[in-house]
């Protein structure tokens, strides 16, 4: 490639980062060229977010020096990136979704005309800025009228449209679906042919082959190399990555068949007879035995998160009955369902799950005092015990009881979740995307888990957008489709991906025909 | 380094700075004597003086910690301090012992419910907090003349001057009930898991929803104390002065304990809350508005002065202000914005 010979645009030497009591960044190196998709990659907490933020300016640098086309710079805000050239569309798309499409690019730069916003100047501008991305949309219409992926898109021609020389895309791909990355990747593609700089990070190592030129992998803080993409196979790149060897993604590929015996006989942990929601899920009946792990496969929003939420009581049934344990119960509030011994662990972390003011340790303790309600508190010294066997059970890093949990990487946050619910011994453990955004790393330790959970007896209800996961995991799968289970498939010696998809893709077809 | 970083540092230095500013107009300002048993002198004055607003403000943080706000406790102190002066002035004996208890259980059992009414509007009906207890904030005076028959009860009962005026043990009983129901609330919430979980519910409801913690009660709580620290602040401050005024009493102490609370670090978004720093803030105000006293401002100017000089504090506790002026031109050693007060204090006797 004739750029990669010519100087970089960005590039990042020796840089420094550290936060009280923590190394995050430590002389690490990046190097930028003008028509080159670059992938960052490392675990959770490697420093990829801190790089990242570095570079756009919101920290500011403890050591090193970042050239930005050869000139040293020094951002001390994200709005002097962008007017340098250097854009970031995060991984959480944060536009403002009550305001119309061209108000969302043109927010902060409106064109004006004597002091006034030149309206129909900013629809013009905004549709141009969408033919880079190849969108043809109603600009005039409010965000949230349109899907993620085309919320997605409008933030990368936002970022485009400010500047173009860099564009940073942060965990893009982690809500969309298969046809909406590719249509990402068109765009990407076409970026990249007029020039533009591109970083890229995802966790799919697919994605990170189809797309990328080049890549820089970080660990712990520090660089571990810079590599052209095609010339580091993808095993090498996993062990470069956390820094073993393979063996505990091994010994997990080895395990694809997973069935129970004599599950005939056995009561039903949670049985869900005609449970529904209008507007949410139509009526569905669903079993889950002692030790058996039921995986919900669909697209999505196909009503896979729907249904672990009604299971949990977090949105209340309008139709059906629950049987725990072979009795009828009311699972009205989460309250209700964690003292059937229910666990939930929402998609959404940070909004759903942990309070980022309060502590590892409090986070962790929250879901076990809450039982117990607040005039029975759990001493600090059972606290702490309970805590520590947790941290060290799940790797969780720092291993620092006491620090604010908001500070942890994502792999570190879903893993106290996950001790939050397992310090209650539940019965039933229902893991909405648990492995979503994680590391390679800490996601093998998630599926080890549940592996370990249910042969130790707890049943776990398992979504995953990745069917390979779903699949190696599950005893059986439950194939979901516009909001209503449409087929419950034994996970047998015949079973396959392919059989999922076609079963989730395969009825549709005929749906259309009828 | 370590010790500005603490987050009281701030809120203490600005407390000590207001106190040792009144040196240069009071020379004798950290002066104590004892005087028939009784200690007395201008910290034990601002102590006494702000031990009501303390109390309403401890009950305020834990309404604030579960992201709420009270706007009521001015007019349930007017209202506290009504019907127990009402129910005094009514007695044969207006001394006697059970006839005051009786009426201190009465204006607190009244606004209990008062709390409780404030608590089911917010955690039960679903009323966002500022619009639910700006109800009872302006029909709280009414209820509070209404009982007053919109006169100032003046009520002539030694066992109820106890309360805001008495002294025991040398010092003013209200410091006594300041501290008592400090260290009760302290108590009540570290010791069991009411604080963690009601600075859970104010960080993140629906995390804390979905954690299985129940979030009513303790809404419901939070208001309930809250009112009940509003009067008894109401029944200091009237048996301070052995009257009910239901159009004054409390006026504009739901701002001051508000700031309070927000000077000693609690975040008004919810979640942690710090009493100490409640104590911190309340003592912070309390002494300002002695200040003000002492130094003679035109009374005209009062409210503009203490509003510059809260102002001039929420500026230096902000970490981002600080960042923008503090470490921008470190060279030239600026004069920080504190003693910038001062210099107003010499301007206005002047």
């Amino acid at each position: 490639m004739a750029s990669a010979a010519s100087s970089p645009v960005v590039q990042m030497t020796g840089i420094r980062k550290e936060f009280p009591g923590v190394k995050a960044l430590d002389g690490v190196d990046l190097r930028l060229f003008a028509g080159e998709v670059h992938a960052l990659m490392g675990e959770n907490g490697a420093g990829k977010s801190t790089l990242i933020k570095v570079l756009t300016g919101v920290y500011t640098i403890d050591g090193g020096e970042i050239r930005l086309g050869g000139e040293p710079v020094l951002f001390s805000s994200p709005l002097q990136a962008q007017q340098a050239g250097v854009s970031t569309v995060y991984q959480e798309v944060n536009l403002c979704t009550n305001l119309s499409v061209a108000e969302n690019i043109f927010i902060g730069r409106e064109p004006r005309r004597m002091g006034a916003i030149n309206w129909r100047e900013m629809r013009r501008r905004a549709r141009e800025a969408l033919e880079r991305v190849d969108l043809h949309i109603d600009v005039s219409q409010p965000l949230s009228s349109y899907s993620i992926a085309i919320q997605q898109m409008v933030a990368i021609a936002r970022a485009v449209d400010i500047s173009a020389q860099v564009l940073i895309l942060d965990e893009p791909t982690s809500s969309l679906d298969q046809g909406e990355v590719q249509q990402l990747f068109r765009v990407m593609r076409q970026l990249k042919a007029e020039g533009l700089a591109i970083v890229f990070v995802s966790h799919f190592l697919e994605q990170i082959y189809e797309i990328t030129d080049r890549m820089t992998v970080l660990r712990n803080g520090q660089l571990v190399g810079e590599w052209m993409t095609s010339e580091l196979p993808q095993v090498e790149l996993v062990s470069k990555m956390i820094g073993r060897d393979l063996a505990t993604l091994e010994a997990l590929e080895g395990e694809n068949k997973r069935t129970l015996t004599a599950l005939e006989n056995a009561t039903p942990v949670i049985q869900a007879k005609g449970v529904g929601r209008k507007g949410s899920v139509e009526p569905f009946d669903l079993s889950v035995y002692p030790g058996e792990v039921v995986g919900l496969a669909g697209l999505l929003g196909s009503g896979r998160t729907e249904v672990a939420r009604l299971m949990f009581g977090a949105d209340r049934a309008d139709s059906g009955d629950f049987l725990v344990d072979g009795k009828p119960t009311h699972l009205r509030t989460p309250r209700a369902a964690t003292s059937q011994g229910i666990a939930f662990t929402s998609e959404n972390r940070r909004t759903e799950g942990l309070v980022g003011e309060l502590t590892v340790r409090e986070n962790i303790i929250l879901a076990l005092q809450a039982a117990r309600g607040w005039t029975r508190p759990i001493s600090r010294k059972r606290q702490d015990e309970l805590v520590d066997e947790y941290i060290k059970a799940l790797d969780i890093r720092p291993a620092n009881p006491e620090q604010q949990v908001r500070n942890l990487s994502g792999g570190n946050q879903q893993k106290v979740l996950l001790a939050r619910w397992l310090i209650t011994r539940p019965k039933l453990l229902i893991l909405d995307e648990p492995t979503r955004g994680i590391d390679v790393g800490a996601k093998a330790q998630i599926q080890k888990l549940v592996v370990s959970l249910s042969e130790e007896g707890m049943s776990v209800l398992f979504i995953s957008a990745e069917l390979e996961e779903v699949l190696r995991l599950s005893h059986k799968v439950e194939v979901l489709r516009d909001r209503r289970i449409i087929a419950e498939l034994a996970n047998d010696e015949g079973m396959t991906v392919e059989k999922i998809v076609e079963t989730i893709a395969g009825d549709s077809r005929e749906e259309v025909r009828a | 380094m370590s010790i500005t970083r603490h987050r009281l540092f701030y809120p203490g230095v600005l407390l000590l700075v207001l106190l040792v500013s009144n040196v240069f107009f009071t020379p004798t300002f950290f002066n104590l004597r004892m005087q028939d048993g009784h200690l007395y002198g201008s910290l034990i004055d601002i102590v006494r003086n702000g031990a009501p607003l303390l109390i309403v403000a401890v009950g305020m943080t834990f309404v604030i910690a579960t992201g709420g706000i009270d706007l009521s406790v001015g007019a349930v102190m007017a209202i506290s301090g009504a019907v127990a002066t009402h129910h005094i002035a009514g007695l044969s004996n207006q001394d006697s012992t059970a006839g005051v208890l009786t009426a201190v259980g009465m204006a607190l059992g009244f606004c209990l419910l008062l709390g409780l009414w404030n608590g089911i509007l917010v955690a039960v009906v679903g009323i966002q907090p500022i619009i639910a207890t700006l109800i009872l904030m302006v029909a709280g005076r009414g209820v509070a003349q209404w009982i007053t028959d919109g006169q100032i009860i003046t009520v002539n009962s030694p066992a109820y001057k106890l309360i805001g005026g008495g002294y025991k043990l040398a010092l003013p009983f209200a410091i006594f009930l300041a501290i008592a129901v400090l260290v009760f609330a302290a108590v009540i919430s570290r010791r069991s898991a009411l604080g963690m979980l009601i600075e859970s519910v104010g960080g993140n409801a629906e995390a804390s929803r979905l954690a299985g913690i129940r979030s009513r009660g303790l809404i419901l709580l939070a208001y309930v104390f809250s009112g009940f620290c509003a009067g008894l602040a109401g029944l200091m401050i009237s048996s301070n002065v052995s009257s009910a005024d239901a159009n004054n009493t409390g006026l504009f102490y739901e701002l001051d304990a508000i700031l309070a609370v927000v000077i000693g670090g609690t975040a008004l978004i919810g979640g942690r809350y710090f009493l100490v720093g409640t104590l911190v803030g309340a003592l912070t105000i309390q002494t300002l508005t002695t200040t003000i006293l002492t130094i003679g401002i035109n009374p005209n100017a009062t409210l503009l002065f203490k509003a510059f000089v809260v102002f001039v504090m929420c500026l230096i506790q902000s970490p981002a202000f600080r960042a923008k002026v503090f470490r921008r031109r470190q060279r030239p050693a600026s004069p920080p914005a504190a003693p910038a007060s001062k210099e107003q204090h010499v301007r206005v006797p002047a």
